[in-house]
């Protein structure tokens, strides 16, 4: 109304201005043009009051969902393969076992599509947000805009070294391989920092701090360093390498179930074991990172805590503690059927310690799985005496759930040096005591950390919290950094009694792989849900509310299905990505390509025979370094 | 007995006896979610363990594969086959039919029983010192107030308990207010069970609004009081609060 007004004006200013004179022309084309920089700055004033826009249909809340998980999980596929290609560069370059270094290539050469693919659906989210919430948007860029150039970069340093990494493969070999092993290097770090960076928005919004006066750089600084910036920062590191390793295994699972060849078999084999070791190593701590983030946000804030850890979101713990434990139950799965398959005739003489660790990770799975309100119909809980069941009840509060968490990890790793050491005699005059001191040790553990974990309610919640969850933890990890070089050495002397032979798992194996990966990419959908839905109502919590038609949560069934189709996109993504990636190989299948270790059944100890699954043959005593 | 899958089916059916009815002899009984948990967790860990190897999962499995492409079944097993096949879609059809029909009987419901409190009461502290005065004072005032139906043992055992579905908490449980902090008791004795946030729903509390009949002061001295007999310590994030 006010631009037509305005134009309405101006024509009745129109006749009076002289028309030959070139200042009359200036004149004449400033007027003319007026109305138009009056509209614009209509349109503008108009842009700046705009809060949200929507999209049809699916909604814009719907579509961004979709598109930040798919980018997060493409970025955490991204930065985690690097960790996983680079651990398996540098135990190829300090064992000397080609096979590793060729398992580290044939992943790095997944990335450049992957990370185009990752940088593609950044760029969408990041229209979408801009488009679909300025108003929030525009408040992020007032914050953090220092951030967003130390991102950028980042970014450059980080394609860079990519590019440099992947195309100088071939050429820092030798001599040079010090040097591409540093890139590797500098490959993590710069993802280190592209994941941190965004991190800090993220958290930002979760847990948001007072901004006072300062520069902008001051001030970006300020609120990345927010309470849960570090814990999630922590948490994401670790949980990609687990998704590298996980989507490593389950590549190898599905070229293994298609593998046509004896070679093949062994190699897809071999990888497989490979990607669920480190799969397997980066879950163990995980639960730990996972506490640390939880503690955090309770402390930060009470409501947030309760809603994630007792209020309406609390159920999503359950679905957690299910899909943990399917996890944890897939990768013993495999161990286990590693020592049946790969160590012939050892099936029956594991069983019976295999049939102690399955009883103990089933009922830690079922104190983990039980809720502290149960579902009862309303008779059931008047039979209960509420919906807490006076017995079962007590193992829905944390101390029971930190307790069987940190069991269920010693039994993982326990499956682990079991499958280390089947096959092999050891030889040292020291093996004795050195059994029976890991025996005892495991035995004290295990029933310290049952005593803290009964003995937790009864103590103030800060004591647990502060001392007894942090000495089970502290327990665990005693006991894995101890028993890992005491068998190393123990294997570095030991004989092998039986052959590991690869290429001879049966087809479940394969699908055990696929089914960890799914678990995995499934559980990060699941948890950033929850991380995203603790903020309920709010953008930034307690600073900017959330006031579009989309301001409530969705329930928990039609978030599981959210959660569900993105791990099902996720999922052909990544395949696409492999199609695409190995689309050469079928043509050019040659010696580098797809094939064999040189000779899988000649697995020398290396510096790492826990990884490698194998220990020097008999006669075979020194270590190669 | 060798056959795996036999062991399998007494495990199983052994870990329902003593789920629904050995159980219940000592404590209450379980909701049949829970013991479909626990089923499917005791079905889990005997195909893993059974189907470890080549040969266990040919125990297991085969039969089962037999007994479904008719392979070598004749006479009595022949005809137990059959059998299974026209009961087996009955019972499922049984089943179906039950949890569609209509029924007056109320859901099974996953109730939040720990809403998340409002902002304004996020971070309040208790006020008063914790001296033998105020905890005594707290305790007096229970016992008026809050005892009719949380008990005189704090146990949710009050006269009144009987009346009410779900029953007063127990505070000496330590899943209660031993992992809440003092501002939640506050919160929620102040505003009561009308006053929970809908992420709370169904309401089921019949908590009084104690805003209108108690003064802060009091219902601050009553949480001290309540705590202290329960022998439970409110979660705190500081130590020195402990003191």
């Amino acid at each position: 109304m006010k631009s037509r007004g305005t134009v309405e004006n101006l024509q009745s200013w129109l006749p009076k201005v002289k028309h030959s004179s070139l200042s009359g022309w200036s004149v004449f084309w400033v007027l003319l043009l007026l109305p138009a920089f009056v509209w614009a700055q209509d349109a503008a004033t108009q842009a700046m009051s705009v809060e949200y826009r929507d999209i049809p249909w699916i909604g814009s809340r719907n579509l961004v969902w979709i598109v930040a998980q798919q980018h997060l999980l493409l970025a955490g596929f991204v930065l985690g393969v690097p960790i996983f290609a680079w651990i398996c560069e540098i135990v190829g370059w300090r064992s000397k076992e080609p096979r590793y270094d060729k398992l580290a290539k044939e992943f790095t050469k997944l990335l450049t599509s992957a990370y185009a693919t990752t940088a593609l659906f950044g760029g969408i989210l990041l229209f979408l947000l801009i488009g679909l919430y300025p108003k929030l948007m525009a408040y992020l860029s007032d914050v953090f805009f220092p951030s967003f150039i130390a991102y950028c970069i980042l970014f450059l340093l980080e394609t860079a070294t990519l590019y440099i990494y992947w195309y100088g493969w071939d050429a820092l070999q030798g001599n040079k391989k010090g040097l591409h092993i540093f890139l590797g290097f500098l490959l993590n770090l710069f993802a280190l920092g592209i994941m941190i960076v965004p991190n800090s928005w993220a958290t930002f919004q979760a847990s948001p701090v007072v901004l006072g006066d300062g520069t902008a750089i001051e001030r970006a600084w300020t609120a990345m360093q927010n309470p849960t910036w570090w814990p999630v920062n922590i948490h994401r590191l670790i949980a990609n390498v687990v998704l590298g390793g996980f989507i490593c295994g389950a590549y190898a699972g599905v070229r293994y179930l298609l593998a046509q060849t004896k070679e093949e078999k062994d190699h897809y084999d071999w990888m497989g074991y490979v990607g669920n070791f480190i799969g397997v190593f980066g879950m163990l701590p995980l639960p730990f990172a996972g506490y640390w983030l939880m503690r955090e946000v309770y402390q930060y804030n009470q409501q947030m805590g309760i809603t994630l850890m007792g209020g309406f979101l609390a159920w999503l713990f359950i679905l957690q503690a299910m899909l943990i434990g399917v996890l944890f139950l897939g990768a013993n799965y495999y161990f286990w059927m590693g020592i049946a398959y790969r160590i012939p005739g050892s099936a029956q003489s594991y069983k019976r310690p295999i049939l102690a660790m399955l009883v103990v990770l089933m009922v830690c799975l079922g104190v983990w799985m039980t809720p502290h309100s149960l579902v009862a119909s309303l008779a059931e809980a008047q039979l209960m005496g509420g919906t807490h069941h006076p017995l079962l009840g007590v193992f829905g509060v944390m101390s029971a759930k930190m307790t069987v968490s940190n069991l269920m990890i010693l039994v993982t790793f326990m499956s682990f040096i079991m499958y280390w050491r089947a096959g092999k005699q050891e030889t040292a005059a020291w093996a004795k005591v050195a059994k029976a001191v890991m025996g005892a040790l495991l035995a004290i553990g295990g029933i310290a950390v049952v005593v803290l974990g009964v003995w937790g309610y009864f103590v103030p919640a800060i004591i647990r919290i502060n001392y007894f969850s942090v000495a089970q933890v502290l327990i665990v990890l005693f006991i894995m950094v101890t028993f890992t070089p005491l068998t190393a050495l123990l294997m570095k002397s030991a004989k092998t009694t039986t052959e590991m032979v690869w290429g001879q798992m049966p087809i479940r194996a394969g699908y055990a792989l696929v089914l960890n990966a799914v678990m995995v990419i499934l559980l990060m959908s699941l948890m950033g849900y929850a991380r995203s839905s603790s903020r309920v109502h709010w953008h930034i919590y307690g600073v900017m509310r959330d006031t579009s038609e989309y301001a409530y949560s969705p329930a928990l069934g039609y978030a599981a299905a959210f959660m569900s189709l993105n791990t099902f996109l996720f999922c052909l993504l990544v395949s696409f990505i492999f199609w695409v990636a190995t689309m050469g190989d079928k043509v050019k299948k040659g010696p580098e390509q797809g094939q064999a270790a040189e000779d899988p059944t000649k697995i020398s100890g290396g510096v790492t025979p826990a990884m490698a699954g194998g220990a020097p043959r008999v006669g075979e005593e020194t270590l190669k370094i | 007995m060798k056959n795996p899958l036999a062991k399998a089916g007494i495990l199983l059916v052994g870990m329902y006896v003593f789920l629904k009815f050995i159980l219940p002899q000592f404590t209450a009984p379980l909701p049949a979610s829970l013991i479909f948990l626990y089923l499917a967790l005791t079905f889990a860990a005997s195909t893993i363990f059974f189907t470890m190897s080549g040969a266990g999962l040919e125990d297991f499995m085969g039969p089962v594969g037999r007994f479904l492409t008719g392979e070598g079944q004749s006479g009595i097993a022949g005809t137990a086959r059959i059998l299974v096949f026209l009961v087996f879609p009955l019972l499922v059809g049984w089943q179906t039919y039950t949890k569609l029909a209509p029924s007056d009987a109320p859901p099974a419901e996953n109730r939040t029983i720990h809403p998340a409190p409002p902002g304004e009461f996020v971070g309040l502290a208790n006020p008063f010192p914790k001296t033998q005065d105020n905890i005594m004072m707290g305790k007096g005032l229970y016992a008026a107030f809050c005892s009719p139906c949380h008990g005189a043992n704090f146990d949710g055992k009050g006269p009144a308990a009987p009346g009410f579905n779900p029953p007063p908490a127990n505070f000496s449980d330590p899943g209660t207010i031993a992992q809440l902090q003092e501002a939640y008791l506050f919160w929620r004795i102040k505003k009561g069970g009308v006053g929970l946030p809908i992420e709370g729903m169904p309401w089921k509390s019949a908590m009084p609004r104690w805003e209108f009949e108690l003064p802060d002061d009091w219902i601050w001295k009553i949480i001290m009081g309540e705590y202290d007999g329960a022998h439970q310590s409110p979660r705190t994030w500081e130590e020195e609060e402990e003191e």
